[in-house]
């Protein structure tokens, strides 16, 4: 099995398309991280403006913690577009180029071949997400230097700097399990055709489809949203509350759980029963 | 030819590696194959002939597990491939109709990735099938740089690479010139007379299987329509001559005088001479010497006709 995820891990990683998402994020993450150093913080005196009157601010509070933890929120959207560049060209990939006939005839169960591509899928998406992590905390505490991190939500929260980095590891960690739904959802659309645009599509197509489900106000979403992948696709934000809560962190990963089971047995059950006339 | 190279490879004969038993697949209401029967033994070169859409390919993705039958089984080396795929799949090697490959990637990555997937193949292995198809110049570039030619000797080399002991070969000199042609002729006849391969090779030209095929099926609209040794069934069906030659007056004259000449025909000015063919010399030195103008002197045998008749079909367009 390892030396078939190894070969994968190849296939993938030796592909020029595998690139394309660090690509972005190798030009957007410092464009917008020497931005904000340029900018010197005018955007946090200007969200902070209405609290200054009644508090006083000490250290360096426009730091890279604060910096990272913005990249973080505003780049969440399009993370899952870039993992489903990969993640839906796993199997639809191999259609594609004819490939499955060289691969499907040898002497290895379609299991072992779907279990090795999808362990492969998984490497990917946690590489992919840590990159981004090492990428924006790296840069930004590079940039801007290490303080305390000032959290702008309803309410306000300050993490001592001793603490920040844990916050960080374990937020990044839950961003990965979530990005792994969405690789696995991704990978069960994969199973199905023979073309690797449709997979990015239908991914996507169901995260905005079930997005516009979960903000709604309406009563008759209610019930239905809670069971959503998209209601807990931003959980890893729920690790920089005060205090933090956990019970409604396990609840939501279950829930994405379940999605990344489901999408994973469908995707087995298609691949393995599925007749290869490309 | 055939019955030559049959001769050659009379090893273990009786084993059987391959056999399927009232296989078919039915797509909608359509049966692209249907009840095919097929038994390849130990050593043969199989020919799988049949005009195109005739279910060829479909068996052959069957066979390889590519696509699963809505009917019958198939057994390799005596393992079901329902039941023990694996135990089944690991003597066979194979093409399915084109060569395709992971193209970013070098001829030799391409199968090192495939022989992970055969349990894992030595480097001196590697090099070994790309001599033997001649790639071993080109084995560090990239499959995308090749021309067609070289991905169909790429493609058997992969169909090699584990030393299988039964080689399947979808249609392997499709888009090949006439000089690939007979380099593929010439590995098959090397794997089976050298290396004791045995070959399935599907192909649907009659002539191709004449060649090489000691054994051969004949298949169409994905049933069979003849099964046997190559030679045989060249020899069993009726054998005639047609000759364009006039005047026809001295040409019928000269017929009824032939003593091994069985009966003829003439149909839109052309003879149709039921003969044997070591007369034919003879018959056009008979012709020539009293003047007549011999302008084709074709011989001909009823599986070529029947062959022809079904490859016509097949390319009829339905409205």
């Amino acid at each position: 099995m390892i030396r078939l995820i190894y070969y994968e891990l190849v296939k993938i990683f030796l592909k020029k398309r595998t690139y394309l998402g660090f690509g972005i994020v190798l030009v957007i993450v410092p464009l917008v991280e020497v931005a904000m150093k340029l900018e010197g913080g005018r955007f946090l005196t200007m969200a902070m403006r209405g609290l200054s009157k009644d508090f006083l601010f000490f250290g360096n509070i426009f730091n890279g913690w604060f910096v990272a933890h913005q990249i973080m929120n505003s780049l969440w959207i399009h993370i899952p577009l870039l993992i489903s560049f990969v993640a839906g060209d796993q199997l639809a990939g191999e259609a594609t180029a004819g490939t499955y006939r060289l691969i499907l005839i040898r002497p290895v169960s379609r299991t072992r071949i779907f279990i090795s591509k999808y362990i492969t899928t998984l490497i990917y998406t946690v590489v992919f997400v840590f990159f981004l992590a090492a990428l924006s905390i790296g840069l930004a505490l590079t940039l801007l230097g290490s303080g305390d991190l000032i959290i702008l939500t309803r309410n306000i929260f300050l993490i001592p700097e001793s603490e920040v980095a844990w916050h960080f590891i374990v937020a990044y960690l839950l961003a990965a399990l979530t990005m792994i739904t969405i690789a696995s959802l991704s990978f069960f659309f994969s199973s199905f055709v023979e073309n690797a645009i449709g997979p990015i599509v239908a991914t996507m197509g169901l995260l905005i489809v079930c997005t516009v489900i979960t903000v709604m106000p309406v009563e008759m979403f209610e019930i239905p949203k809670k069971f959503l992948f998209t209601r807990y696709l931003d959980i890893w934000q729920k690790l920089f509350l005060d205090p933090i809560p956990w019970n409604e962190i396990k609840i939501g990963m279950l829930y994405m759980a379940s999605w990344t089971v489901a999408a994973v047995l469908g995707a087995w059950a298609v691949f393995v029963k599925k007749d290869i006339l490309s | 030819m055939a019955g030559e190279y049959y001769q050659a490879n009379q090893f273990d004969m009786n084993e059987s590696v391959l056999q399927t038993r009232q296989l078919g697949k039915q797509y909608g209401k359509r049966w692209a194959v249907k009840n095919l029967n097929l038994e390849v033994q130990r050593g043969d070169v199989f020919g799988f002939l049949g005009p195109n859409g005739a279910g060829k390919s479909t068996t052959i993705r069957m066979i390889l597990s590519l696509v699963k039958p809505t009917t019958g089984e198939t057994e390799l080396f005596g393992y079901s491939l329902k039941s023990r795929r694996s135990d089944a799949l690991r003597h066979v090697g194979g093409i399915v109709e084109k060569p395709d490959f992971y193209l970013y990637l070098s001829a030799y990555k391409n199968l090192e990735i495939i022989g992970a997937l055969a349990g894992g193949i030595e480097r001196k292995r590697i090099l070994e099938v790309l001599d033997l198809v001649g790639l071993t110049s080109r084995g560090a570039d990239r499959v995308k740089t090749y021309s067609h030619g070289m991905k169909q000797r790429l493609g058997i080399a992969q169909a090699l690479l584990s030393d299988p002991e039964l080689v399947i070969l979808d249609e392997p000199t499709n888009g090949l010139d006439p000089q690939g042609m007979k380099e593929v002729r010439d590995l098959i006849v090397h794997l089976s007379r050298d290396r004791k391969k045995t070959v399935i090779l599907s192909s649907h030209l009659l002539n191709e299987i004449e060649l090489v095929a000691n054994r051969m099926v004949i298949i169409n609209n994905g049933e069979l329509v003849v099964q046997g040794e190559v030679s045989k069934l060249l020899d069993e069906g009726e054998k005639y001559v047609v000759i364009d030659a006039k005047p026809q007056m001295e040409v019928e004259s000269i017929l009824l005088r032939q003593k091994n000449i069985i009966g003829y025909v003439v149909k839109d000015g052309l003879f149709e001479v039921k003969m044997d063919f070591a007369g034919i010399p003879e018959l056009n030195k008979t012709l020539v010497g009293a003047g007549v103008r011999v302008q084709a002197l074709i011989p001909k045998r009823s599986l070529e006709d029947l062959f022809l008749s079904m490859t016509e079909h097949s390319n009829e367009v339905r409205v």
